[in-house]
């Protein structure tokens, strides 16, 4: 723990390094946008389906996630098993490979020839240049971002306090929702902020399955390669400001949860 | 009132071995051992949270092959276990939707009992370690186990704290109670225990009466664990044991011939300046140590012959006799005070 002055000194100059790198490219985004163009950018049916897409869309891969991800990830943070750290590497692979690859490998297996894409096919469901193909895009590389946050907060709840809860009467079930998941929520509710921001910024996979319906980052850059650096500013601050109003509330929302039941 | 029939546990980095016990109705059971002896996982297997080969009656049901939550056993972990987003009163309660005829009664008398009525809206993370380990007692009890598991109840509270619980375990077990208790300390064994089971690397090493096994321990590792120092291989002969370096003990009782384990308890053993007359065994030596231990001292003499003795001393004693490092002593036992293993 840094105590005196110098030592608080020293590491918020380090720091700062990397704030700033943040922030000096997305403020010079706003101060040189065109805030006419961003105004006039908003009345845009195109851009604003657009942004409602992206937010939708990685909106239900994350309800999808959370459903599956959930039991997999108290499976890992409970077992210990050989063969762990494989299944482990296995899920953060989304994370390692370019994402065009992503894309080409989820396109690959949703096409109508491979079987599952034949089968969605058949109950009239497209994955391909669908909101459907946007969606499995966005599941392959979201993953990690929830299983690995909600496997870490289920790692952090006491067994011990799990086994307790058993002997006092509670089936599996009943300790899994009324103890284990209350005492991740935490974790698992920044899981599925990440899970959800990772597929609202999504392009290059999204991209090669799905250039139409087109999402926010497509149409950026879209506009970018017609149109110059001019026309895709304004998309670009508008996804910005509303992603960042959506964070804040996600995670004010939370907060506030944790609050009220402090309380109760 | 609690049946294991050749229970065993197979983990990775740990074994239980095919291990039996009977434990009556109303006992305070102790298990201890030292850590990592499988204390803890016994008693997790009592309550059905580790998957166990062998039988596990409860009240002469067989609950081998029901799940923690149809056995009826209340568990306390070391560390408390509370639920940490409800409040005391909530956890306490916690059990009790289970519960088919849940007794407000009982609860009442609980809270009462544990001292816990001004402390019933509060966060357990609020709590001091007593109090929590309070709160988890009451949140056990609550749901009328048919017996308490405890594992180390005492281990992480303060020594103020340990006292006022003991207390509290003590009233509990005296209203009916039947406990088994997991524990590393031969103190909280003597004072509450009535019978008592020691484990070592999984395997059960003596069951039997609390003093009895404090006195004769059945072999090398628990006589360790129950604080018997002097542990010397001798040769016995007719009555007496000569160890190595040709030292001659008398012994009591009748004995068979043959190379054994002789055992003498710290305690029973007496330093003094001058060799008293009344006790069987003396062996002039030579003072090499003096350890404060609690309440006590322990004196290490060396005999002239080579032996190690130690004895434990109150401090009072050690002043009356004016004992120093570096000066001659009699260390001196009587017959009876020397076991064999």
């Amino acid at each position: 723990m840094p105590r005196t002055l110098r030592e608080r000194l020293f590491m918020l100059s380090m720091g700062s390094f990397l704030l700033l790198y943040i922030l000096w490219p997305l403020g010079g985004l706003f101060l040189r946008a065109d805030w006419g163009l961003v105004a006039s950018a908003s009345r845009e049916g195109d851009v604003l389906s657009a942004l409602w897409r992206s937010i939708w869309t990685a909106a239900a891969a994350t309800v999808i996630i959370a459903l599956f991800g959930t039991p997999l990830a108290y499976f890992l943070a409970r077992q210990r098993f050989r063969g762990k750290a494989i299944l482990e590497a296995v899920i953060d692979v989304p994370i390692m490979i370019p994402h065009t690859v992503a894309g080409i490998a989820v396109l690959m297996a949703f096409s109508p020839k491979a079987p599952a894409g034949a089968l969605l096919t058949s109950i009239g469901l497209s994955p391909v240049n669908s909101n459907l193909g946007v969606i499995l895009a966005c599941m392959f590389v979201s993953i990690p971002f929830y299983v690995d946050a909600a496997r870490d907060a289920f790692y952090a709840v006491s067994p011990r306090t799990e086994n307790v809860a058993r002997t006092l009467g509670a089936s599996f079930p009943h300790v899994f929702f009324r103890i284990s998941l209350p005492l991740a929520r935490k974790g698992l509710i920044s899981g599925l902020i990440m899970s959800w921001a990772r597929g609202v910024s999504e392009f290059g996979a999204i991209v090669i399955i799905a250039y139409h319906p087109m999402v926010a980052p497509t149409l950026i850059y879209d506009r970018f390669a017609t149109f110059g650096l001019k026309y895709s500013t304004p998309v670009a601050v508008q996804l910005i400001l509303v992603c960042l109003g959506m964070f804040v509330i996600l995670r004010l929302l939370a907060a506030g949860k944790r609050k009220e039941d402090a309380e109760t | 009132m609690i049946e294991l029939e050749n229970l065993s546990v197979n983990l990775r980095t740990f074994r239980l071995e095919s291990l039996s016990l009977r434990i009556a109705p109303g006992e305070f059971f102790m298990i201890v051992g030292p850590s990592g002896a499988g204390k803890t996982i016994l008693l997790e297997s009592i309550a059905g949270l580790r998957l166990a080969r062998g039988r596990v009656r409860i009240r002469g049901r067989d609950v081998t092959p029901l799940p923690p939550e149809k056995r009826n056993v209340a568990l306390v972990y070391q560390n408390y276990a509370l639920f940490p987003h409800l409040t005391v009163e909530r956890n306490i309660r916690w059990g009790l939707r289970f519960v088919s005829d849940p007794d407000a009664g009982h609860v009442e008398s609980l809270v009462d009992l544990l001292k816990l009525r001004s402390l019933l809206s509060r966060s357990p993370e609020t709590l001091s370690g007593g109090e929590q380990q309070r709160v988890a007692l009451a949140r056990a009890l609550a749901v009328k186990p048919s017996v308490l598991l405890l594992d180390e109840p005492l281990s992480a509270l303060d020594p103020s704290f340990r006292e006022e619980l003991r207390d509290y375990l003590a009233e509990i077990n005296r209203s009916g109670m039947t406990i088994v208790m997991v524990s590393h300390d031969f103190g909280e064994v003597l004072s509450l225990g009535n019978r008592v089971a020691i484990i070592s690397d999984g395997i059960l090493q003596q069951v039997g009466d609390v003093r009895s096994v404090f006195r004769a321990p059945a072999n090398r590792q628990v006589a360790e664990f129950v604080g018997m120092k002097n542990l010397f291989p001798a040769s016995i002969r007719g009555g007496t044991a000569v160890l190595e370096g040709g030292t001659t003990l008398r012994l009591e009782g009748d004995l068979s011939n043959g190379e054994r384990l002789l055992g003498i308890r710290p305690e029973d053993i007496l330093i003094s300046g001058k060799r008293p007359n009344c006790l069987g065994n003396a062996f002039p030596g030579r003072v090499v140590s003096i350890v404060p231990r609690g309440m006590a001292f322990e004196v290490i003499l060396l005999t002239d012959v080579g032996a190690r003795i130690t004895a434990r001393m109150l401090s009072s004693a050690l002043l009356s006799e004016g004992i120093g490092i570096g000066e001659e002593y009699w260390a001196s036992f009587s017959p009876g005070s020397v076991h064999i293993l």
